[in-house]
């Protein structure tokens, strides 16, 4: 008698071998595609989505790539997540971290075909997960106390960042507006003082970092141009039909003058609402959504500078630099705090018009205009900017520091290793495949630069054997160099979350003997 | 299909539509039965013990859940067939019930059905098999309060409960830090729990989660988090002696139930309904602010302007929480929950030590955390870890582990694991067989087998010989007298389960073998599937 199904019709159910290799092959093939991306030399991808106008974007960035994959394979699932989170945590190493999960995995591949049972490998590549951390914690440098030093830590944190992206050409001008809009924020992690601002047109060179606070939007027809010494007072109000808010109220008139006079009285409420604004003694009005025409002109007349429509978080930064409240009633205008700045002048950059608030009070937030060829470059330089910004506003917070280069994954493997002849059983299969899953990254930057990797990292595995040794890949030269005097350095967070995160990753998906694939939902046919 | 047909040779027709149904009757109706419950059984047996391992799921919508737990795993594996639902009826009850040892039962259950079988080709009816298994199921139940350890536990010696939610833990993903994780879940279950009543509310215990960070940094918080910021983004962001104001009214003009209609035909009316407007927000406002509220927490949405009116009497708010957080707070917090502004008064103002803001990672998630709270009967654990996958084992690992603690302050008695309670059962239940006169006797024997397929099953997964081990062991019991010795899963070279410490709830275990025995009886009972057939 034959087993009936217990599962719905176009379930799949994958056991034992099968279910493994299914995910040893999917997890390898992500890893396989993000590789080449991988250090100063890797290449970009082209990713062009399915739906309307097939938009195109040109990306380095893992985080990025992966995310616009659409992927059946569960256990590439698992290490797009994982590069989610990392671009979520430390904005940073996205690639990395899937490239690593993906080495260990193929070790695991290896392992297990040799008959090692997956939790023993498991318990091997924790281990060494825990010593590679160590190994790491006993090299950071800390330059807390040292401001100038850590400034100069910082800045080659961010050059490393930028030397794998778009940016690379112009690493030190973009480093160093990186560095400056991060120290401005003086040791918090929100980026969101922080405002991108692209145009179109000139050459990355161009690029600026302003310490003031630019606006993406147009002055009011017949207002001052610019403002010295503003009050400004930001606002979140409805400034075209105030309408009445209690439920059920509508206006039922039975002629048609009393449609004008009823008009007449939104007129007046709405130009008391405007005299109660101007009686803060400002002269200048920001507000979140839009003003209609009769309002500004009352605004216009009375020499206001009048902003409308500025979104959301251009009101919070505004607020935020101003150092205003965000106000949404003007009946009391003694308490409410209004925003300061020195000039408020209209500029141009290419050929848009910009506002620019300069002299703000509190010095935190600040803008960074990107200039470029096309959107794509734009867009992507964004991103390799934001990573730098993530990676400098995490170190800020934790000032420990690695060197770069494959320096880091030379020194953990090789500590690595040595915990391996130590270890007796089978773990120490795991923790030599766990060294060698570590040994791929330098090799893989290798590759992607077109060195003969073999030769180069077998060259670093010999420097390294040496105590206290700077050695790393000098792409540029194509040799082993002093990854301290080229300064090459890396943040301790990031690599941190790189190595528990791929081993996480790993070790789940390890654990996988089965894998079940429910009836995919059905759709309905909308034809 | 099996046809009656009356004296001139037409078909009866006895159900609707009967020539579309499938039918299976007897003997074979059991074996289809039988088979079925085995293949579920079948998936489960690789995730047992703490070398068990896990299982992809992927859900109709392609989403993806890694897990070891036996509950989950039946219950997105979306099954079909009838018999089928009932295991996973049978692990989810177990997960209700006690909330560990969902993998187990179904093993269990499979193991039963796989010996009823072979009774059944020997021809020994179903009803005989199924009171034999009753019987058998006594046994062992009488047994195991028979081998069970009562132990003291205070507050402050909580090792006893720490060591038996780690029995929990390590069978899960989260074993690498299964120390930490069981010292959070005890503390949690014995800051709620009533000792003197040995009950446990676990909904006050909220299991939140947050990916980044390291599994490490998961946290044990005295008072609730709340994953929404402050209303305005200017408002303070710590609030140090907090009163809170938890209302479920929103901070609008009020919407009267019953149908109205506010006709505008003058525009002194115009003017009065403009003034009456400014009049409910402030209004709401200063109600709040007289009774002397700190923090203003609502289920509802405010409007622009009551937002700023807030802001500006500066009083911070929080918008949208959601019903079950704000019952959460309001225990907590020993606040009442305020349906209308006119009933705010001090005292149903809740008290908190801290409330602060915190973000996190380089997004702008914030998360509120209300803590020091008058009550401190209410506490969240909040997870941290690598990836969304990761988080939602490690909540569902929690919870088996809070369930266990739980169990422990109802009831503090303690089996030992490792299959040591289900082979000196096995012992047991064999020596019990032979005083039964009858058929009987056999279901007896065969359901000490089917206790042999726990220990058996552990001893697979981990690597070890299934049935050298579970005789060496077996023997080893029946010389000694001494029904601790188990399988040694994690090579540690002593077969005691005592020396170590492997625990289970004395609880889990009986409730185990009754709820696998009734499933196993109710399959057995059967003798005609009638099933629509497939079109």
């Amino acid at each position: 008698m034959a087993i009936e199904k217990i599962f719905k019709d176009d379930a799949t159910e994958e056991k034992g071998e099968r279910a493994r290799m299914a995910s040893f092959v999917g997890a390898i093939a992500i890893t396989d595609l993000v590789k080449t991306t991988l250090g100063p030399k890797g290449m970009d991808k082209i990713l062009q989505s399915t739906g309307r106008g097939h938009g195109v974007t040109v990306t380095n960035d893992g985080a990025t790539i992966l995310k616009s994959l659409h992927i059946d394979n569960p256990a590439a699932k698992v290490l797009i997540d994982i590069s989610k989170v990392q671009d979520d945590e430390v904005g940073d190493g996205t690639t990395s971290v899937v490239v690593l999960a993906g080495e260990l995995l193929r070790e695991a591949e290896k392992l297990v075909a040799a008959k090692i049972h997956p939790m023993t490998i498991i318990s091997g590549y924790r281990m060494a997960a825990e010593c590679a951390r160590s190994a790491l914690l006993q090299r950071v440098v800390d330059n807390k106390e040292d401001a100038e030093k850590f400034k100069s830590d910082l800045m080659k944190i961010a050059m490393t960042t930028l030397s794998s992206k778009i940016l690379s050409q112009d690493k030190e001008h973009f480093a160093q507006l990186a560095v400056d809009a991060v120290m401005r924020l003086k040791g918090s992690t929100n980026l969101e003082a922080i405002q991108i601002i692209k145009k179109p047109g000139g050459s990355l060179k161009d690029s600026f970092l302003d310490e003031g606070f630019i606006l993406d939007k147009k002055i009011g027809l017949g207002q001052p141009k610019r403002i010295e010494n503003a009050k400004i007072l930001v606002a979140n109000t409805a400034m075209d039909t105030d309408k009445v808010k209690i439920y059920g109220a509508r206006v039922r008139v039975d002629s048609m003058s009393k449609v004008a006079e009823i008009e007449g009285a939104e007129k007046e409420k709405m130009r008391e609402k405007v005299q109660k604004i101007i009686a803060h003694g400002i002269n200048c009005f920001v507000n979140r959504q839009l003003i209609y025409n009769f309002p500004e002109e009352l605004f216009a007349d009375a020499g206001i500078l009048a902003i409308e429509h500025a979104d959301f978080d251009g009101i919070e930064r505004l607020a935020l630099v101003t150092g205003g409240d965000i106000a949404s009633t003007f009946d009391n205008p003694e308490s409410v705090k209004l925003g300061h700045c020195k000039v408020i002048e209209e500029i141009m950059i290419g050929e848009d018009k910009l506002i620019h608030f300069s002299g703000v009070e509190m010095g935190q937030a600040c803008t960074i205009v990107l200039r470029g060829a096309s959107h794509h470059m734009l867009d992507e330089a964004e991103r390799s900017l934001h990573d730098a910004l993530c990676v400098l506003s995490q170190t800020v917070n934790d000032t420990r520091v690695l060197l770069g280069g494959g320096w880091p994954e030379m020194i953990m493997s090789k500590e690595v290793d040595e915990l391996a002849r130590k270890t007796p059983g089978k773990k120490s299969h795991a923790i030599e495949a766990f060294s060698r899953a570590l040994v791929a990254i330098p090799t893989i930057i290798a590759d992607n630069a077109g060195l003969d990797s073999a030769d180069l990292v077998a060259q670093l595995r010999a420097a390294h054997h040496k105590e206290g040794c700077n050695a790393g890949i000098d792409v540029i030269s194509g040799s082993v160099g002093d990854m301290a005097e080229l300064g090459i350095s890396e943040s301790f967070k990031v690599k941190q979350a790189v190595l528990l995160s791929a081993t996480e990753a790993a070790e789940m998906i390890l654990r996988v003997d089965e894998i079940i694939t429910c009836a995919p939902r059905q759709r309905e046919d909308r034809m | 299909m099996a046809l009656a047909f009356d004296e001139y040779g037409r078909p009866f027709i006895i159900l609707k539509e009967q020539d579309q149904k499938t039918r299976l009757r007897g003997i074979e109706a059991q074996k289809a039965n039988i088979s079925a419950g085995k293949a579920v059984a079948r998936i489960l047996r690789t995730s047992l013990g703490p070398k068990g391992m896990d299982k992809i799921l992927q859900s109709p919508d392609g989403d993806v859940t890694i897990t070891n737990d036996g509950a989950t795993i039946l219950e997105q594996m979306d099954v079909d067939n009838q018999i089928a639902k009932l295991m996973v009826e049978l692990s989810r009850s177990q997960d209700y019930e006690i909330g560990d040892g969902t993998t187990g039962v179904v093993v269990m259950a499979g193991a039963l059905l796989e010996q009823a079988e072979r009774l059944l080709e020997r021809g020994i009816h179903p009803i005989r098999v199924a009171e034999g298994y009753e019987m058998a199921s006594r046994i062992a139940v009488e047994h195991l309060e028979h081998i069970s350890q009562k132990f003291d536990f205070g507050t402050t010696n909580i090792e006893p409960l720490v060591q038996t939610c780690m029995t929990t833990l390590s069978s899960k993903i989260v074993n690498r830090c299964k120390r930490h994780l069981a010292e959070i879940s005890v503390k949690a279950v014995l800051s709620v729990a009533d000792l003197e009543r040995k009950d446990v509310n676990l909904d006050m215990i909220k299991v939140e989660g947050k990916v980044g960070g390291k599994l490490e940094d998961t946290e044990l918080i005295y008072g609730i988090t709340v994953d929404k910021d402050m209303s305005h983004p200017q408002m303070p962001k710590q609030i140090e002696d907090a009163k809170i104001a938890i209302l479920t009214c929103p901070f609008e003009p009020p919407k009267p139930k019953t149908k109205h209609k506010v006709d505008i035909d003058t525009v002194e009316k115009f003017q009065t309904l403009r003034l009456q407007e400014q009049k409910y927000f402030d209004d709401m406002v200063q109600k709040c602010k007289d009774v002397g509220a700190t923090l203003v927490i609502c289920q509802w949405g405010f409007d622009d302007e009551a937002n700023h009116l807030l802001m500006h009497r500066n009083l911070p708010a929080v918008r949208w929480v959601g019903g079950v957080e704000l019952e959460l707070i309001a225990i907590a917090t020993g606040g009442r929950i305020v349906p209308r502004f006119q009933e705010l008064t001090p005292e149903k103002l809740g008290k908190a030590g801290l409330v602060r803001e915190k973000s996190f990672g380089t997004t702008k998630d914030k998360m509120l955390y209300i803590e020091h709270c008058a009550n401190s009967r209410a506490v969240t654990i909040f997870i941290r870890g690598g990836n969304k996958m990761m988080i939602e084992e490690t909540k569902r690992s929690i919870h088996d582990a809070l369930c266990v603690a739980r169990n422990l302050i109802r009831n503090n008695s303690i089996v030992y694991g490792g299959g040591s309670a289900e082979i000196s059962c096995s012992i047991a239940v064999e020596a019990g067989a032979d005083k039964y006169p009858g058929v009987e006797q056999y279901a007896i024997r065969a359901f000490a087998d089917a206790l042999d397929s726990v220990p058996m099953a552990l001893a697979e997964n981990s690597g070890l010989q299934p049935i050298e081990t579970l005789s060496a062991v077996k023997s080893q019991q029946i010389k000694e007298n001494y029904p601790h010795y188990g399988i040694d899963c994690n090579d540690v070279g002593t077969n005691d389960m005592r020396q170590q410490d492997v625990f289970e709830t004395l609880i889990g275990k009986q409730q185990q073998i009754l709820l696998a025995t009734q499933v196993v009886k109710m399959i057995l009972k059967i003798d005609d599937v009638i099933s629509p057939s497939d079109y």
